[in-house]
């Protein structure tokens, strides 16, 4: 596909791809419960309320009791989604998490918004940036971060057929929505443009931020290959093996930690198989801040800018690859 | 200087809590007008701190767990001068320490919270500290009521008593609503003065807007016996705004120029 012929269809959160996904697959799939802890307009949850009263349950705030209760209704058949922010759907329980749900795979789905920086004002307490990696680690944990409404509205319906723990990532901004389109299937990695230079693979919101890098390159003569790698776990290998293979460079691109996010992932792939040189765009061992969402992803080198950058960096890497 | 008068002062606090709220378009400000005449009576009359020294280690601590209703904090420790307006005009700005959730890096300010549930357990392990140090600092914890669907909570409610931490005293603000629903709806806490009772906690009731019961509930010198002390200060969200009082959306509405002024003529008026 060219970068002309992505299509953008509007724009609206990724959260709002959530609710309108639990609501589509609570018609389709009567096992389908939902859970919350008091976060039930943050999360969109309201039409899936409205329609399945007796297959939601209200918890409180109280984010480890609710991962039991989702371990405890997955074992009679339910299919339990539980939905708070993302910091309190990973850290605040992990050890729920790994116990109750990851050791013997259930199947729950954790589904996390207010992810990252574009969070904004409410600053580093709830900035999640190291949820990829906590949850990425669990053996058989699935870890789906989606990058528009239209796909976080596909992956939540799509969640419901796929067995065993899911974690699903998503956010609180407005952003463009480009993949109404576009097919969605978990562990695919999605080729968005071709192209010869680079390989940038990226995820979530910054999915966005590298085609419109991609765009000001294209002015420049260069020429991306954007795929959009919304299952981080497990990894599309063989896609990505074969994009870097003919651009012999890459660069990852995610609202996260460098520490254990997509760029590990995809540096552990390379390392192993075709050792390539790599530029991450993520944040670099640091916490968040209360801002403008925008103004943050700018600050913390995850605008299109740092992304354009990242690429000139790795392209002087590949005609010269030795390190200054 | 201790501000002498805990209403001028919580009037004060009330006024500039609204102002941040709506200059910031900030969150959450139900919960900050329901805790504000405790927090301005502390700060007047309970709490020993000195403003050029807010690490003084013979300061009593003040731990503020439900840090989303940060303004209230904010307002109090401008008003008593830890900073001056100008620094806390920057909230929720690009680089400002004024995070919209309560922020540690702030002069005055013990702990971060943002993430509820997590400041009880901080103030036992101070508490147990002051004990075993011999100190005769003090430990206050606000926490909200919802926040007390945390489990987290109740490991620090067990620990407490056992430990004798009679140099601790918990705050609820018990202002009956939480951010999605009541507390009778979501998740209800009562009888909650048994609880604490039947967990080893001395326990007191108030009205937590009447500044006098909130005075002779903190105060340290009352405290007799082993037990640590809770005062369940019963509150109103909003409290003080008439359109905002009980009122769920404005657990996260922010007000606009028309509800600022309106809010602003309410508070000025009340003795
Ligand atoms: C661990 C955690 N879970 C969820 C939230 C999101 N949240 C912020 S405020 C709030 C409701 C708080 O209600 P309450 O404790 O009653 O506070 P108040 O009414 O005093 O504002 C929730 C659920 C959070 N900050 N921390």
């Amino acid at each position: 596909m060219k970068l002309q012929e992505i299509t953008v269809t509007g724009k609206k959160a990724t959260r709002d791809g959530f609710g309108d996904g639990l609501a589509a697959v609570g018609q389709t799939n009567s096992k389908v419960v939902a859970l919350c802890a008091d976060l039930v307009g943050s999360l969109k949850m309201d039409a899936f309320i409205k329609a399945f009263p007796q297959r939601f349950v209200q918890v409180g705030i109280a984010e480890a009791n609710m991962m039991g209760i989702a371990a405890g209704l997955a074992t009679a058949g339910k299919i339990p989604y539980t939905g708070t922010f993302a910091n309190f759907s990973t850290g605040r329980v992990y050890d729920q998490i790994r116990q109750s749900i990851a050791y013997s795979h259930k199947n729950v789905k954790i589904c996390a918004s207010h992810a990252g920086l574009t969070l904004g004002e409410d600053g580093a307490t709830h900035q999640i940036l190291e949820d990829i990696g906590l949850m990425k680690m669990l053996p058989g944990m699935t870890v789906i971060n989606p990058c528009d409404y239209a796909q976080t509205k596909a992956a939540t319906i799509a969640i419901a057929e796929h067995y065993g723990p899911v974690y699903l990532r998503f956010g609180r901004p407005s952003w463009p929505i480009f993949t109404t389109n576009l097919p969605f299937e978990i562990g695919k990695a999605l080729p968005l443009t071709t192209g010869s230079d680079v390989t940038i693979l990226a995820t979530g919101h910054l999915v966005w931020n590298a085609l419109e890098a991609a765009k000001r390159l294209g002015l420049e003569g260069i020429s991306c290959e954007v795929i959009n790698i919304h299952t981080i776990k497990p990894l599309d290998t063989a896609t990505i093996l074969d994009s870097v293979s003919k651009t012999r460079c890459v660069v990852t691109a995610e609202e996260h930690q460098r520490n254990g996010g997509l760029g590990d992932s995809v540096a552990q792939l390379l390392s192993r198989k075709m050792p390539t040189p790599m530029e991450y765009v993520a944040v670099n061992d640091s916490f968040g801040e209360s801002g403008d969402p925008m103004e943050l992803l700018d600050k913390y080198g995850l605008g299109v800018k740092d992304v354009v950058i990242a690429v000139q960096n790795v392209l002087k890497r590949k005609k010269s690859p030795v390190l200054v | 200087m201790l501000p002498s008068n805990s209403k001028v002062l919580a009037q004060k606090v009330k006024k500039c809590l609204l102002t941040l709220a709506h200059h910031h378009n900030a969150s959450h400000v139900g919960g900050a007008l329901s805790i504000a005449d405790v927090l301005s009576v502390l700060y007047s009359r309970i709490l020993k701190y000195d403003t050029s020294h807010p690490k003084w280690e013979e300061r009593d601590r003040l731990l503020y767990s439900k840090g989303h209703a940060c303004t209230a904090l904010y307002a109090v420790l401008k008003e008593v001068g830890f900073y001056t307006d100008a620094a806390l005009q920057t909230f929720t700005q690009n680089g400002s320490l004024f995070t919209s959730h309560v922020n540690h890096k702030v002069a005055g300010v013990e702990l971060s919270t943002g993430s509820l549930g997590h400041a009880l357990s901080v103030a036992c392990g101070m508490a147990l500290a002051g004990k075993r140090k011999k100190t005769d600092w003090h430990v206050y914890t606000i926490v909200s009521d919802g926040e007390l669907n945390e489990g987290s909570n109740w490991e620090a409610i067990l620990f407490a008593p056992h430990h004798e931490l009679n140099n601790m005293t918990l705050i609820v603000d018990f202002n009956k609503i939480q951010s999605f629903g009541t507390i009778k709806e979501v998740l209800d806490l009562d009888p909650l003065k048994d609880k604490f009772n039947s967990f080893g906690w001395d326990t007191i009731e108030i009205d937590g807007h009447n500044h006098s019961e909130i005075y002779e509930a903190l105060r340290k010198d009352t405290i007799h016996g082993s037990k640590p002390r809770v005062v369940i200060a019963h509150t109103v969200k909003g409290k003080g705004v008439d359109f905002m009082e009980n009122q769920l959306a404005w657990h996260y509405k922010s007000p606009n120029k028309e509800q600022l002024e309106s809010a602003i003529g309410q508070i000025n008026q009340q003795k």
